[in-house]
């Protein structure tokens, strides 16, 4: 097939663009695609892609021009994110929640870790997690005016926190 | 142990006692990250030296990893950053790098952590054929010695965080290489790795990211690593390349049963080009090799073992090929050098 910008060399690069639901195909060679400004020696990233497809938001906020989110860890800004495709460190993925949230949920199977938990952590994980219960609890029995139980559930609560700490 | 010793030894993922199959080896790695440090790609080169010094000795104590050989990038220079490459013990990323990364690798090759790649490290299991379940306890094994040294950064939502948003999670991106001329010779690629494509893997070519599949070898990877467990990842993995192997088989057999003559034909002239050839470049010597180890498994040909054939797989790519001469080759007489050693190895066998 030849390229249909010079139509003098083979067209080695296929690209299909999607406007309105609607495909439009465009062949070119390699020297037509780099002048037009694409890196044809780079593979696209999944984030570059997902960004194209919109399916992040990496639209600054309306009404406010100079918006750009960074992590005030790294200082690592949304837009450098968008350019290399990888995060500053590991507080980046609360600094751009709004961002990887869709993103995220796109390239993977859940949105929830359901692997390996490091050991250090799973006594503390599941002292978080009864915390929480009791904490609930807590709560249910002070709405329900229990003021007996709820006082032996603050003593619980206070006792799994210090084991924690 | 030194980094020329490794020359002299088998690779740990190409079987050597000749035992060989459509799934040529398997690999898993894990991608960690060290607490609160910012990821090697953004710490810029001071901090990388720092990162790299915190955990360097540790990683040489572990008893997972010993006896270890340890190499650090700064050390290295060309000829053997391909070398490294080619056994897979680095990748193609962690071979342009410098000062503040490195490798320790168990003296058995079989695993190995790489040290600011793009994560703080990347731990990889390696061994030939399919043995994902094998290579999980292995490697979860060695993560949890090195968990007792330092602390991740992990999330409980979001589990081990990485530099790359594709890789959040487990972690885990476990891939096996496979060796399907039969699928090729029926034309039966394009349409499976189509079908491996849409249930969410990645297909690749022999030297991983970005590479095409040349000598009829591809990798079959997991992508996604967030909402899945480990073991369902490797058991998913395993099933899809069970039944990729089988495909394969049935192809070899419908092969032989229908077109015996054209599949002599086409390891003869294989066999004929590596007998005879003058001048090899590594793409031509690699299908070349395809067809000839085809021809060894279908027992077109004899006298020569598979690992055999392995062997020059390896040893014709351009570091291995440098290393093993000792001295730098200019690409144009390696294809000499490639052509005289492949003609010694194949010479003695029958067609």
């Amino acid at each position: 097939m030849l390229c249909e910008c010079c139509q003098k060399n083979e067209a080695t690069i296929h690209l299909t663009q999607m406007v309105d639901s609607k495909s439009r195909e465009l062949h070119l060679c390699e020297g037509c695609a780099e002048e037009s400004g694409m890196n044809v020696q780079s593979v696209m990233s999944i984030p570059e892609i997902l960004f194209g497809l919109g399916v992040a938001s990496n639209k600054p906020k309306e009404g406010d021009e100079s918006f750009s989110a960074s992590c005030p860890h790294c200082h690592m800004r949304d837009c450098d994110f968008k350019k290399t495709a990888r995060l500053g460190c590991p507080h980046c993925y609360e600094a751009f929640t709004e961002e990887l949230g869709p993103m995220l949920a796109a390239m993977h199977k859940g949105t929830q870790h359901a692997g390996k938990i490091p050991e250090y952590l799973q006594k503390n994980l599941e002292k978080a997690v009864l915390c929480e219960n009791l904490q609930k609890a807590l709560a249910d029995a002070i709405r329900a005016e229990k003021y007996e139980e709820a006082a032996l559930l603050r003593d619980r609560i206070r006792e799994a926190g210090n084991a924690a700490g | 142990m030194l980094l020329d010793d490794l020359i002299h030894k088998p690779v740990a993922w190409l079987a050597s006692d000749g035992a060989s199959g459509i799934v040529v080896s398997t690999r898993i790695r894990l991608a960690r990250n060290i607490e609160g440090l910012a990821f090697p790609g953004w710490a810029g080169d001071e901090e990388c030296v720092r990162i790299q010094a915190r955990v360097w000795e540790m990683l040489q104590s572990l008893k997972g990893l010993s006896p270890c050989l340890p190499v650090e990038m700064a050390a290295l220079n060309a000829v053997d950053r391909d070398f490294l490459r080619e056994r897979h013990l680095i990748s193609n990323d962690l071979a342009q790098k410098m000062q503040g990364s490195g490798v320790v690798v168990r003296a058995d090759e079989h695993l190995s952590v790489m040290v600011n790649e793009e994560d703080h490290l990347r731990l990889q299991a390696v061994r030939p054929g399919l043995q994902l379940k094998e290579l999980w306890t292995e490697i979860n094994d060695l993560d949890t010695q090195i968990e007792q040294h330092i602390h991740f950064a992990f999330s409980p939502s979001l589990g081990y965080l990485t530099a790359c948003p594709t890789n959040v999670g487990t972690g885990l991106r476990a891939s096996a290489m496979l060796h399907v001329p039969g699928l090729r010779l029926i034309n039966e690629i394009d349409p499976i790795i189509k079908g491996l494509t849409k249930i969410g893997l990645a297909v690749r070519g022999l030297q991983g990211e970005g590479t095409e599949a040349s000598g009829n070898m591809f990798q079959i990877s997991n992508q996604m690593t967030l909402g899945e467990s480990e073991a369902v990842i490797i058991d998913r993995l395993s099933r899809i390349v069970t039944e990729v192997a089988q495909h394969e088989s049935n192809a070899r057999a419908r092969l032989q049963e229908q077109r015996g003559a054209y599949i002599e034909d086409y390891v003869g002239r294989a066999y004929g080009i590596l007998c005879h050839a003058r001048v090899l470049n590594s793409r031509e010597a690699l299908d070349m090799l395809s067809a000839l180890r085809f021809g060894c498994e279908l027992g077109i040909i004899t006298n020569l073992q598979i690992a055999e054939v392995n062997r020059l797989v390896l040893y014709s790519m351009p570091g291995h090929l440098q290393k093993s001469e000792g001295r730098l080759i200019p690409p144009d007489e390696r294809d000499y050098v490639r052509a005289r050693l492949v003609r010694e190895t194949v010479r003695h066998a029958s067609f």
